[in-house]
């Protein structure tokens, strides 16, 4: 699965399918259970389909057909938000694993 | 127009040295022998999904993480310094589809989905390291396992 086909292109697996998703969505947006199936679905039937090696199968979804503009700023300056400092990092850290002693 | 990347990633860490993609002239290729609805086919991610308490991921991490198929949503999270994880984090199916893969099993559309599904942390910075060393290691799980094939999802 890419939605970095330049990257795709000069790494050159096997076999691929691409989807024009922003970073962090290759099979879809959050909470769209439909749309992830037919991506992952597609990208299934690809296996049978490819048979030549290095094809990038092209699916036609469109993230937001009204606004492109996350293509004008997906991975740039200030697009990634701040990550926590170490301590705070740590401490959530902490809170998960002992979610899960707990649980 | 998909985004070039490669140009963006340059211009993001410009006050490192260059990145130097990997640039292969050819792709290996290894056809499948039966139809993908017969397939044991596995889940791979570099989207830095953790399971339960396992440890977190962090930088320059070349391990790897084994997820039980049959994970609830609730015991999953999500590591990694390279893309905004909060949509992952609300519904990890967007870089790590497994309740996908399970219902395409479920349906027929594929063989089987191999148990466990596998994740890492995909900002590596040595191209070297995920070859030599964290590559392999996948290789020899989905070997034990008998899988037909591998979905690997990056984030």
């Amino acid at each position: 699965m890419t939605s970095a086909i330049d990257i795709t292109q000069s790494v050159k697996p096997p076999r691929a399918v691409f989807v024009n998703f922003p970073l962090g969505h290759q099979t879809g947006p959050p909470d769209q259970p439909e749309l992830q199936r037919r991506i992952v679905s597609d990208a299934m039937r690809a296996f049978d389909a490819i048979t030549a090696p290095g094809t990038i199968v092209e699916l036609p979804y469109v993230w937001d057909a009204n606004d492109r503009s996350w293509e004008d700023v997906d991975y740039t300056k200030g697009w990634m938000p701040a990550r926590p400092s170490r301590d705070v990092a740590d401490q959530l850290e902490a809170e998960r694993q002992a979610k899960f002693r707990r649980g | 127009m998909p985004v070039a990347y490669i140009p963006r990633t340059r211009d993001l860490y410009s006050d490192f040295t260059p990145y130097r993609w990997v640039e292969n002239d050819s792709a290996p290729f290894t056809p499948l022998t039966k139809p993908v609805a017969e397939c044991r086919i596995a889940l791979l991610s570099s989207g830095g999904i953790m399971h339960r308490d396992q440890p977190r991921f962090h930088r320059e991490d070349a391990s790897y993480r084994r997820i039980p198929i049959d994970a609830r949503p609730d015991e999953l999270s999500v590591w990694h310094f390279g893309y905004p994880t909060r949509d992952a984090e609300r519904d990890v199916n967007c870089v790590f589809p497994l309740a996908r893969m399970r219902e395409l099993a479920a349906t027929g559309v594929i063989g089987a989905l191999v148990d466990p599904a596998f994740s890492f942390m995909g900002g590596i910075y040595s191209a070297r390291k995920v070859r030599d060393e964290l590559a392999p290691q996948i290789v020899d799980e989905l070997k034990r396992a008998h899988a037909d094939a591998f979905f690997l999802v990056p984030a």
